[in-house]
């Protein structure tokens, strides 16, 4: 699946946009298989970079989403905690959060989509 | 098959297979409980006991009474310590006048093996490690007969539930085919030759003989959501060398009043001074999954037991839990709390088996 060129990616397979709208990669999906629970902070928590603020479970695993910038979230996906699997089918559709990011200068550290798919091709040759 | 691969007691081992196959954990679960699923479990070992007193040897090392198998039938049963905790849960297969063969997990099969030779070198009857010696295939859901009938000329109908039959398979000559699983549901399980060629071409061959049934390759994940929805035991979680057989709740796989075995005496004194804790089902009531290890509250919030397995239930559409709590918080419907990421989500204790199938023929203990 090719990667959307319109946002940032994160070694945690995270996606961001420029106007802080966050999900799980493709990869992400299909490596956790069958999802089948989200849970997600409230509208007004704060996140902070490279730290947990809600988790994504399959069938077999917890994972954690990890933050890939600071900020605020403003709003969250609802319709994931009654349809979850909406994740598996458009990873790159079915968002989690919106927030306002506090830098928007901390996007730039964050992978293009090609590097991003690069990191994913490497990872799995380990 | 591109499958996700996972290490499992020194076994590369499929977790699940990919969802452009039609897989994936929920896929391959369904299959099994309406149509029919394919696994590779050539990891689970075997022993073969033969002798003039290979059943003497095995009523010793087994709280089962495998003398009351016909030659053909099996039996669910376990090789238990003297402190009258589980070394490992078996299939004891009666395959002749004094021949059986226990089929046992893969993370035991080394100290299952010595367990046994060590334990009945008194007795006439020689002790043999199969493991490497057979590829095990399971057919398992409703359609399982089906599939497999097209492609032996035993008659798999007379065949019931935990007994064996032999015959040609795949053009393989005098096959042991039992009517046995590990999925809470109807089915059996082929042991072939072990050579990579010859398990390739036989599964493959069971995959094209399924297709019409919907059959898919089954992995580990749906082998485990399975059981757990059949409460069925896995070692390490709800029994181990720690846990009795009480305390388990598989008395009726445990005959007392058959001649002395291994762990007998500690089991009759475990049972005149009661359980401390008790393996129970739970079902969540708020939203929340438990899993394995986590930790089991009352409603005030004090730690009370500890969840052995925890799961989503892809065909009941519930989050699911095997557990162990003491006595007196183990009657159905009372509220409990898993300790989910520092949170007591609420559950309830219930029934087990979560899920029984619809039983056409009676099962054999």
């Amino acid at each position: 699946m090719p990667y959307p060129t319109d946002r940032k990616y994160t070694k945690e397979h995270e996606w961001i946009t420029a106007d802080g709208t966050i999900g799980i990669t493709d990869h992400a999906q299909e490596s956790l298989g069958d999802i089948v629970f989200v849970e997600l902070p409230k509208a007004g928590t704060e996140i902070t970079t490279g730290k947990p603020f809600g988790t994504v479970e399959s069938v077999k695993a917890v994972s954690d989403l990890f933050a890939p910038v600071s900020g605020t979230v403003t709003t969250v996906n609802e319709d994931l905690a009654t349809a979850p699997e909406k994740v598996n089918k458009d990873a790159h559709g079915a968002w989690m959060v919106k927030i306002k990011v506090k830098d928007p200068a901390e996007l730039n550290a964050l992978l293009s989509a090609a590097d991003y798919e690069k990191f994913v091709s490497e990872e799995a040759a380990h | 098959m591109g499958a996700k691969m996972v290490e499992f007691n020194g076994w590369d081992m499929p977790v699940e297979y990919p969802a452009s196959i039609g897989c994936g954990i929920v896929n391959e679960h369904m299959a099994v409980r309406t149509g029919v699923g394919i696994f590779d479990v050539s990891h689970m070992g075997d022993i073969r006991l033969a002798g003039r007193e290979a059943l003497a040897a095995v009523q010793h090392i087994s709280m089962n009474d495998a003398s009351r198998l016909a030659i053909g039938q099996a039996q669910y049963s376990a090789l238990l310590y003297p402190q009258g905790t589980f070394v490992d849960d078996v299939i004891v297969h009666r395959l002749g006048e004094d021949e059986y063969l226990l089929v046992i997990n893969a993370g035991t099969r080394e100290k299952d093996f010595n367990w046994v030779r060590d334990n009945t070198c008194q007795f006439d009857c020689k002790v043999e490690h199969l493991s490497d010696d057979f590829t095990q295939i399971a057919i398992q859901g409703p359609k399982g007969v089906d599939v497999l009938q097209k492609l032996t000329d035993a008659d798999l109908s007379v065949v019931k539930f935990y007994w064996v039959t032999r015959g040609t398979v795949c053009g393989l000559k005098n096959i042991l085919m039992g009517r046995t699983g590990y999925t809470a549901e109807d089915g059996f399980e082929i042991y072939i030759p072990p050579d990579e060629a010859t398990s390739a071409r036989v599964w493959h061959e069971i995959l094209a003989a399924g297709k019409e049934f919907g059959a898919v390759p089954c992995g580990l994940g749906a082998r485990n959501t399975l059981r757990l929805e059949g409460k069925l035991p896995l070692y390490g979680h709800e029994i181990s060398d720690t846990i009795n057989v009480w305390e388990a709740g598989l008395d009726r796989f445990c005959k007392m009043e058959k001649p002395d075995f291994i762990g007998r005496a500690a089991l009759e004194k475990a049972k005149a001074e009661g359980v401390k804790k008790t393996l129970v089902g739970l079902e969540m009531v708020d939203r929340g999954i438990a899993r394995d290890g986590y930790k089991v509250l009352d409603e005030s919030g004090r730690e009370i037991g500890y969840v052995t397995s925890g799961s989503p239930a892809p065909f009941l559409k519930k989050n699911i839990a095997l557990a162990y709590v003491p006595p007196a918080q183990a009657a159905f419907g009372t509220t409990v709390k898993v300790e989910i990421r520092g949170q007591g989500v609420k559950a309830k204790v219930v029934p087990t088996p979560f899920y029984k199938r619809p039983k056409k023929a009676a099962k054999s203990e």
